[in-house]
């Protein structure tokens, strides 16, 4: 338990301190004024991941206090014990709130903005201003984020891209590759691990996928407005800049002919301050660093039958 | 000019929306944007939705897409009872992750079996092999039993005791390989459970009433498909059936 706060605050209850002072003894864990209920929230992130940007910018913008808990999913960390307790789903991102966990970005955002009352610009109380951020996060997963997944995988199964990628971070790439692209055609794992890149019409088609609803974002959701919603930056700015940042920063420059959404890229990097924007894409800016990483045999070997299993 | 819900009862998320709003006694004119005849690519509909999906919503000049933001909107303006969609932030939270989850995990996997079973014969004139089906069973299996482990687990509903948004978005999915012939409910008993105290939350007659059109979808297999709709169809059909 850090002790950054001051001696005027307590430890709540909860978190079995002791109680220095009656006047600022704070019963519940949940309670926003505690500090100690504040750092009660867990959360579960790889800021590899475009949904995990969004949830950190959004709790670091409203100074919103909690434990990062790093996970690294190309170590596989998603399938430990420990984190299918937080996550049966094995996902990231993942929140632990005392007794309270919660999956999916787009609950955990709304969850954060409701218990922290965060500025009403974020998921205005404005009934059609909030149903307008509620449709475009719907319309985000099979639109946006399926397409950026995909291409990003492929893209990382290029050797050239990778080249000290191990067999293993290879094989898993191939496996999701199998997983998620095919719905009508096993593609065959075993040819992945060894020594074959992904086919590049798969990778063409995952781009050619994203060509309509780019077009989409621009003409229904964007239109003439600064940003999705209207004048101010909302969750669903955080979580299409997001998104759209994790081909950005492997190369693929995706909104090149497109500058009125090139322009809404920045002013969302703008409103959310480049020095958070910057940091928060430092990992994917810099995806050729992991390159080096090293996979353990014993994780490739645990990791196998898993990876299996998903393509079974 | 009041409420105007744009439906085919063929879709899934048409269904929890119709069945939402009748439950709930909301006033609407119930605009039929017939999916088979290509309304859908209509000029006069793009107003409504650019889009061109069903369902969609419009409010005087205020149109909307998207089932779940349409379904948040109407419980909001209607005020309808808590448990739709609950107050208490922690009950909402797993209201809203439920739907999230949803998307990409049960919406993608139901809706296939109709496509292989009914739809892609009927638009192309080919049979597509049994592996293909199984395949799509397969994945669903394996969603529901994500959905048994994590979502519903001993609760009579997903977010507890009542039903909520949650469980009439993931029903009228299911529903939809009921009516192909695919009875993903045998051998299944806690869904099965689950399955029809939704039915009985809802009411026996609305819910029937909403699945009319997809429990006699076979009395389709005779039905004029307009050939425009064909070509819009043809990116989507030719990648289902590679």
């Amino acid at each position: 338990m850090e002790r950054s706060f001051s001696s005027v605050y307590l430890l709540c209850s909860y978190s079995q301190g002791q109680v220095v002072s009656a006047s600022m003894h704070h019963l519940s864990p949940c309670c926003s004024l505690c500090p100690a209920g504040r750092m009660g929230i867990e959360l579960y992130l790889d800021l590899l991941s475009p949904p995990c940007r969004s949830v950190y910018i959004f709790a670091k913008k409203n100074n919103i206090p909690f434990t990062f808990k790093q996970m690294e999913v190309l170590k596989g960390q998603q399938h430990s014990d420990g984190f299918g307790k937080v996550n049966i789903l094995r996902k990231v991102p993942a929140l632990k709130d005392g007794g309270f966990t919660l999956a999916e970005s787009p609950a955990i955002l709304t969850y954060l903005s409701q218990k922290y009352k965060t500025p009403d610009h974020w998921y205005p109380l404005d009934m059609k201003k909030r149903a307008r951020v509620d449709e475009y996060l719907s319309w985000h997963h099979s639109a946006i984020r399926s397409s950026v997944f995909k291409i990003f995988w492929l893209k990382n199964m290029d050797r050239t891209f990778c080249p000290r990628a191990s067999t293993f971070a290879k094989g898993l790439e191939g496996l999701w590759l199998t997983k998620c692209l095919t719905d009508w055609r096993p593609l065959v794992v075993f040819p992945l691990y060894m020594d074959q890149t992904a086919p590049e019409e798969k990778l063409q088609e995952a781009l050619e996928d994203l060509t309509i609803p780019l077009k989409q974002l621009e003409e229904k959701f964007l239109q003439d407005k600064p940003f999705l919603v209207g004048n101010m930056i909302s969750l669903a700015d955080l979580v299409a800049v997001t998104e759209l940042m994790q081909l950005i920063a492997i190369g693929y420059n995706i909104l090149e002919d497109m500058p009125k959404l090139v322009e809404w890229r920045n002013r969302v990097e703008k409103a959310v301050g480049k020095e958070l924007f910057q940091e928060v894409h430092k990992v994917i800016l810099n995806f050729q660093d992991l390159n080096s990483m090293l996979i353990e045999p014993q994780l490739k070997e645990q990791m196998k039958p898993r990876l299996l299993k998903m393509v079974a | 000019m009041g409420l105007e819900l744009y439906l085919d009862l063929l879709s899934q998320p048409c269904r929890a929306v119709y069945i939402f709003a009748k439950k709930n006694n909301i006033p609407f004119e119930f605009k039929h944007v017939e999916l088979f005849k290509g309304q859908q690519y209509r000029e006069e509909f793009g107003k409504v939705n650019i889009l061109k999906k069903v369902p969609a919503l419009k409010d005087g000049v205020f149109t909307l897409a998207e089932s779940t933001a349409i379904l948040l909107y109407l419980s909001r303006k209607y005020n309808t009872p808590d448990h739709w969609y609950p107050s208490d932030t922690q009950k909402r939270a797993r209201v809203d992750e439920y739907l999230s989850w949803h998307h990409t995990n049960i919406r993608g996997n139901a809706g296939k079996a109709l496509w292989i079973k009914v739809l892609i014969p009927l638009l192309t004139g080919q049979t597509l092999p049994p592996e293909k089906l199984q395949e799509v069973m397969d994945e669903l299996a394996i969603s529901l039993k994500q959905f048994e482990e994590k979502f519903l687990q001993d609760k009579p509903f997903i977010v507890g005791s009542e039903i909520s948004l949650a469980d009439l978005m993931a029903i009228v999915e299911l529903m939809q390989p009921i009516g192909v012939g695919c009875a993903i409910f045998e051998d299944r008993p806690k869904l099965s459970e689950w399955r029809n105290r939704v039915e009985e939350a809802v009411g026996k007659e609305l819910f029937q009433e909403a699945h009319e059109i997809i429990l006699n979808i076979k009395e389709l297999s005779n039905i004029q498909i307009d050939p425009q709709l064909k070509e819009h169809l043809a990116p989507v059909l030719r990648k289902m059936m590679k």
